[in-house]
């Protein structure tokens, strides 16, 4: 059977492609779904979020006057609680950041999106964690308090040089007006649309002193500080922190995992679901195509199979050999494919796909260059539509074998 | 002198269904064939000759009435004995497509042989023999393809030939040929007839196939409508 060269090869090209196929987009929808995921916990959702009650209904307006209060305190008892979550303060804020000529006449102005952060704390994670020194373009970045990072391509507008003195305008936690002066010693680019578009860093402690809540902030996220996102321990932290807050109070802190924000959920589950989409199309189309094209059950195999009838094999016999066939060729077919897409999976993680083109205007994060990934599983989902379709092949045209009646052999063969 | 008799047809009747109704393909036939005959169904298209060969065949089973082919009733047999009593006593010839593309002429001939689990090195020299007979030793190594049509239905005959059935059905077996190569093809089977004492049984429309027939039996709308035997050595032209 397996002698068969022209009988195998284009069965066994069929099921190294459809697996190629299959295991480059999973591992491609797998490796942006991951950066995808990462980038947002970086940025914006953290492994976990806390943020109170209302601000969490609102936070798509930032509204600091919903911040949360008595920060040490909640920090200090989250430290105790869940030692092995890192956790940080952030705040986001809106504003206009105001740049100064010599006579201190406005050199220009633009609407901004304040970004707070932990730079000052000795051997602080969190500039890291934002990527921020990958980002650096020009300068340094703050060593101390009312100093200021701006977006490059802000910078450029307004010509901002470093050590220029620039005004940020805002309101405070209260709603009255607020401005505060910062040295600008560097700018960033993220490579993110929703990142590099008026964009400023600046450390925690100056946004609480410029928004006028010295012991508030509108989110603390939680890192587990060894590992990767992980769902279910994500699920536990938040379900027993959340139960120790008075469900009554609109100013309770809820905790928000990582797939409870930004729909994030949805995303995930739905590229989960693409995949397994992917792969039953991927075996369906192969089990039909191995089977239509006659290689596996065709005019020219049931006629085979007509002559070995009547020669006296047992069906059972048949069938079997049938399997075995269709098995081999499954086999061998899946670890060319699982080769082929291997390579191609292995050439987007390692070269990336520069996408940023494509995503100057979205407002989502979305990593612009495009990475796919290795997972084990991959072997996995590789095997199984390779082996599933031929198997499955062969027992469409297995049936063949059982249903036909042996009578109408003569009558086949005689055409 | 009591030949023995090998299949027995009684009252076999066999019906299609075609939509609402049936379409009788035979008809009470009542037929017997004895060892060493070499005899043929000839008939108009459509007048029966292949369903009464399945039948024989144990390929298909009587609608009504009784086949016995080497005192098994065909009717009964499950699929594993039917399958054993193709392999074992039952030899085929079909018109074309006859061999199977992906094996060599050896290993076609070979494969009946394989079923019956006969040692490597019987089956050898049996192939051989059998290959023998035909003519094509020398092709053994090649592929179906590779053959003419008169070399593709020899190779057939030695693939049917080689586990030495007691029967051996061939269905317009020279359908497909050329005059010469009818000729050489009806020789060969009719020397292993002579030979090994094999029961030839042929449907066919072929003129210079009747020339070797020593019985012809004619059919029309399944019903037999004449047995007639050649007395004498048949002509060969
Ligand atoms: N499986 C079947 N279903 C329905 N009708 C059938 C079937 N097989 C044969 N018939 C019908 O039975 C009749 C006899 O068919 P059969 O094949 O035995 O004829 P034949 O003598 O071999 O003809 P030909 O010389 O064309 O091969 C034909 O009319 C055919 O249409
Ligand atoms: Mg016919």
């Amino acid at each position: 059977m397996l002698r068969d060269k022209n009988r195998s090869l284009l069965p066994v090209l069929i099921v190294a492609i459809g697996v190629a196929l299959t295991v480059f987009l999973s591992g491609y929808l797998r490796g942006v779904m991951d950066d995808v995921t990462d980038i947002n916990a970086r940025f914006e959702t953290g492994h976990v979020k806390i943020m109170t009650r209302s601000y969490a209904e609102n936070k798509d307006q930032l509204p600091v006057d919903l911040a949360i209060l008595g920060v040490d305190s909640l920090r200090n008892s989250l430290k105790k609680q869940f030692p092995e979550m890192a956790w940080e303060s952030r705040m986001r804020f809106g504003g206009i950041l105001d740049v100064p000529d010599a006579s201190r006449n406005s050199r220009g102005q633009g609407p901004v999106l304040g970004m707070a952060l932990d730079f000052l704390t000795p051997r602080t994670k969190e500039p890291e964690r934002m990527n921020i020194p990958n980002a650096m373009v020009r300068g340094r970045m703050p060593q101390r308090l009312g100093e200021i990072l701006v977006g490059e391509d802000f910078a450029q507008k307004l010509k901002i040089k470093m050590g220029d003195q620039v005004t940020h305008f805002g309101s405070t936690m209260s709603g009255s007006l607020s401005f505060k002066n910062f040295v600008v010693t560097g700018t960033v680019r993220f490579g993110m649309a929703a990142m590099d578009r008026g964009t400023i860093l600046v450390d925690i402690r100056d946004a609480q002193t410029m928004l006028d809540m010295p012991d508030g902030t509108s989110e603390i996220l939680g890192y587990a500080t060894e590992s990767a996102y992980q769902d279910a321990q994500m699920q536990s932290i938040a379900t027993m922190f959340n139960a120790l807050q008075n469900p009554q109070d609109e100013f309770a802190p809820v905790m928000q995992t990582l797939k409870q924000q930004n729909n994030l959920g949805e995303l995930i589950d739905y590229s989960a679901k693409m995949s397994g989409f992917y792969v039953f199309i991927f075996v369906m189309a192969m089990a039909v195509v191995l089977w239509n094209t006659g290689l596996l059950g065709g005019v020219r195999r049931y006629k085979e199979f007509g002559i070995r009838l009547a020669l006296g094999e047992f069906k059972g016999h048949m069938y079997r050999s049938l399997l075995l066939e269709s098995v081999v060729v499954g086999v061998v077919g899946s670890v060319i494919g699982l080769f082929i897409g291997l390579s191609g999976v292995y050439y987007l993680q390692a070269y990336g796909l520069d996408i940023s083109g494509m995503m100057e205007n979205s407002a989502m994060l979305i990593p612009s260059v495009i990475r796919a990934k290795i997972t084990p599983d991959l072997f996995v989902i590789g095997f199984i539509p390779g082996l599933l379709a031929t198997t499955l092949g062969a027992m469409l045209s297995g049936i063949g074998i059982f249903k036909r009646q042996t009578a109408s052999l003569f009558k086949e063969l005689e055409v | 002198m009591a030949i023995e008799e090998i299949i027995r047809l009684s009252e076999v009747t066999k019906r299609y269904p075609m939509g609402e109704t049936e379409f009788t393909a035979l008809k009470n036939i009542n037929l017997a064939f004895h060892k060493g005959e070499f005899a043929g169904l000839v008939g108009p298209s459509g007048s029966g000759k292949t369903t009464l060969l399945n039948i024989m065949g144990s390929l298909d089973v009587p609608t009504t009435g009784e086949a016995v082919v080497l005192g098994q009733h065909i009717s009964k047999l499950s699929h594993k004995a039917s399958a054993e009593l193709r392999n074992r006593h039952l030899g085929f010839i079909f018109q074309v497509f006859n061999l199977l593309p992906v094996y060599t002429v050896y290993e076609n001939v070979e494969f009946a042989l394989l079923l019956q689990n006969m040692p490597a090195q019987e089956r050898k020299k049996t192939v051989y023999e059998a290959l023998d007979w035909v003519g094509l030793t020398a092709l053994a190594h090649k592929k179906p393809d590779k053959l003419s049509g008169g070399e593709g239905q020899r190779v057939a005959i030695a693939r049917a030939m080689v586990k030495r059935p007691a029967i051996l059905l061939a269905d317009e077996p020279t359908a497909n040929l050329d005059a010469a190569n009818a000729h050489l093809i009806l020789q060969t089977m009719k020397r292993l007839n002579d030979e090994l004492k094999t029961t030839f049984i042929f449907s066919t429309h072929d003129e210079k196939v009747m020339g070797y027939l020593g019985r012809i039996i004619h059919l029309r709308d399944g019903c037999i409508e004449l047995d007639e035997t050649i007395k004498n050595k048949p002509l060969q032209r």
